[in-house]
């Protein structure tokens, strides 16, 4: 099977895959206990006000309707109206997705540089004390919960030295032009830095031990060896031969991770009250608005999918060396 | 052939369906060899010295659970009085551990109860969802890859597209979606996390049964005539044990950051303590600004001791499964 068919059969996955999640979430929310229609409607109204608002929602269609209206919706990423805010469910998702985004993205770009770096050294001084060390810490950052590192520097940093902002995204009455504007104040960056930096944290064990184990792969090669006999300097040898080989793992690795990342925004955003769509999702479910947990959840489920998709296919790019049978 | 061979003992007696006694030495005969197959591995495992600590600290858990009545000086969810007067207590109770005079270790919560007890009990729940959700998680995980990398085909390709539609969900919201449908208690939390964990056993198992199906140990029994299930129970499930092994031990520690993670969302269960339930309600009444430390550190550093031990036991056993990392 050559590389077109590849991809041709990878996208016809992606598309079923995003098709089953819609299908599940479907049928979750509309399992939920109790009648759907009471989250929406109070017991006070009269019946011709109860019948107009369930007929709003479509909720007095037969379920299967329902459910093509839906798949219909879905296609052209309509998730319906808040039972909350009667706000469109995308605009509830152009509102958070941005700062979730913002986020996990400095947090990522930080965390894959320094774990990376740490990854080459450590494999490279494969047997020393600081690759014991780096290692130790990597596994450490990943038991530790990270919501439980948030609520510790939000203890010792925010709360005994008063050194960060206790919540939220920026200082109450702040207002901003636009978002980009927001994102280059100094009060946001003052916000942003805590959960960034423990978020990092969490991050860097992954690419740091991939790095390492597939830097040690690599070391055993016999380039390697060509290359001290050439004359090189460690220096070169190391960055410049050995770690971008040992790269592709990390590549791959690190499109899964962000998507997961993305879809694990969920903790960090409720301990720092970050308006990201992790923490909508959550607020959503809780007060059962069940359109905006929908297509929240979608997003994040989306986001794992498509990039999961994206690292499939970087893979065949990368790497020459890999067939598709 | 079975009949043949009834009375005399063949090379064949693991392979046919023969009399009672065979049947007796059948189930002896796979008894012995699991558990050499365990002793073993145990052997393995236990000759590294970080994870010998980690296995300490599990034990030391496990008994912690099993005594938790005797540990703990009062029931996690019995409030506390001032004196005889019958107040509640007002806030909460400073801890004895500072020099506060009133026997309670870790002091009380806003609630006033007992955060020392509360801290004991936690370990049961903290095992209980671990220990349950990893058994299921690692033993449905292994079952269905096996299955799929045995008979190849169609088979395996439902069942990844099962794998692979759950790869596309994320975890936390995930369960977080199917505890706000099922009710918040434990056990829904254990089952959506066994929904969902199987996947990456299954995936990993399958890839070593592909191979395995290739060896000729497996076509040297299928040419005997074993059936499929004889094949997959005794030559297969064998050969991929360490590997179970290795994913049941980063399932615990998985499943319990994922229930510390659900209770501290406040979708936990309001009937039982469990470390993240004890994180929520600390956060809920605002210890963090009042500095109230103790009851908010302790439940944090149990979670990460008892994860960390999963994730090295984890990582001694894929030191022993894959000799390269070493």
């Amino acid at each position: 099977m050559g590389k077109a068919s590849f991809v041709v059969r990878r996208t016809l996955q992606l598309v079923v895959t995003l098709w089953a999640v819609g299908t599940v979430l479907f049928g979750l929310f509309r399992l939920m206990p109790g009648d759907p229609t009471s989250y929406v409607v109070s017991s006070q109204m009269t019946q011709e006000a109860r019948r107009q608002i369930i007929e709003s929602y479509g909720l007095n269609e037969p379920l299967y309707v329902q459910y093509i209206k839906f798949l219909q919706n879905l296609v052209v990423l309509d998730f319906g109206q808040s039972f909350h805010s009667n706000q469109p469910v995308t605009q509830v998702i152009a509102t958070y997705l941005p700062n979730t985004l913002v986020l996990m993205l400095t947090a990522f770009i930080a965390a894959y540089t320094i774990g990376i770096t740490l990854g080459v050294l450590s494999g490279w001084y494969r047997g020393s004390r600081f690759e014991r060390s780096t290692v130790i810490t990597a596994l450490t950052a990943r038991s530790v919960p990270t919501f439980y590192v948030g609520l510790i520097v939000l203890w010792i940093f925010g709360a005994e030295l008063g050194v960060i902002p206790m919540s939220g995204m920026t200082s109450l009455g702040t207002q901003n032009a636009g978002f980009w504007e927001m994102v280059f104040s100094v009060d946001f960056l003052q916000h942003l830095l805590a959960p960034a930096l423990v978020l990092g944290f969490y991050f860097m064990g992954y690419p740091l031990l991939i790095m390492r184990s597939s830097m040690l792969e690599v070391l055993s090669e016999d380039f390697i060896d060509v290359c001290r006999a050439k004359g090189l300097k460690e220096r070169t040898i190391m960055f410049k031969h050995a770690a971008r080989n040992a790269m592709l793992p990390v590549v791959t690795a690190a499109a899964i991770a962000l998507g997961y990342a993305v879809g694990g925004s969920v903790l960090i955003e409720t301990v720092f009250a970050w308006p990201g769509i992790g923490r909508e999702m959550v607020r959503a479910v809780l007060r059962r608005d069940f359109p905006v947990a929908q297509g929240t959840f979608i997003v994040l489920a989306a986001t794992i999918i498509i990039l999961n998709f994206v690292a499939d296919l970087a893979y065949g790019y990368l790497d020459p060396r890999v067939t598709y049978d | 052939m079975a009949q043949e061979e009834q009375s005399g003992r063949s090379i064949f007696t693991d392979l046919d369906d023969g009399s009672t006694n065979e049947q007796v030495d059948k189930w002896q005969r796979t008894a012995r060899l699991w558990k050499e197959t365990l002793i073993e591995q145990w052997k393995m495992l236990t000759d590294e010295l970080s994870v010998k600590l980690s296995l300490f600290v599990v034990a030391a858990f496990v008994l912690i659970a099993i005594f938790a009545p005797l540990i703990a000086p009062y029931p996690p969810l019995q409030r506390q009085y001032q004196g005889d007067a019958g107040i509640l207590i007002e806030k909460w109770a400073d801890p004895s551990l500072l020099g506060a005079d009133n026997g309670y270790l870790l002091g009380t919560t806003a609630e006033g109860f007992d955060i020392f007890s509360q801290l004991v009990y936690g370990t049961r729940a903290a095992l209980m969802v671990g220990l349950i959700a990893a058994v299921f998680t690692a033993g449905i995980g292994t079952l269905v890859g096996l299955v799929a990398g045995y008979y190849g085909g169609k088979v395996d390709d439902a069942l990844m597209r099962v794998v692979d539609f759950l790869y596309g969900m994320p975890l936390l919201p995930t369960v977080i979606v199917l505890v706000a449908v099922l009710g918040p208690n434990l056990w829904n939390i254990i089952l959506a996390l066994i929904i969902l964990q199987w996947r990456s056993t299954a995936r990993v198992i399958r890839s070593q049964a592909l191979s395995l199906r290739e060896r000729p140990f497996v076509k040297a029994a299928e040419v005997a005539g074993a059936s499929d299930w004889h094949i997959i129970s005794r030559h297969l499930a064998p050969n991929v044990l360490p590997m179970t092994f290795l994913y049941g031990s980063f399932g615990i520690a998985w499943a319990i950051l994922a229930e510390a993670g659900v209770s501290f969302i406040g979708l936990g269960d309001p009937n039982t303590v469990s470390w993240g339930t004890m994180l929520q309600a600390s956060r809920a009444y605002s210890a963090l600004q009042f500095g109230a430390w103790w009851w908010f550190v302790p439940p944090g550093i149990c979670i990460g001791l008892l994860v960390i031990s999963g994730f090295l036991i984890g990582r001694g056993y894929e030191e022993i499964t894959n000799p390269k990392l070493q």
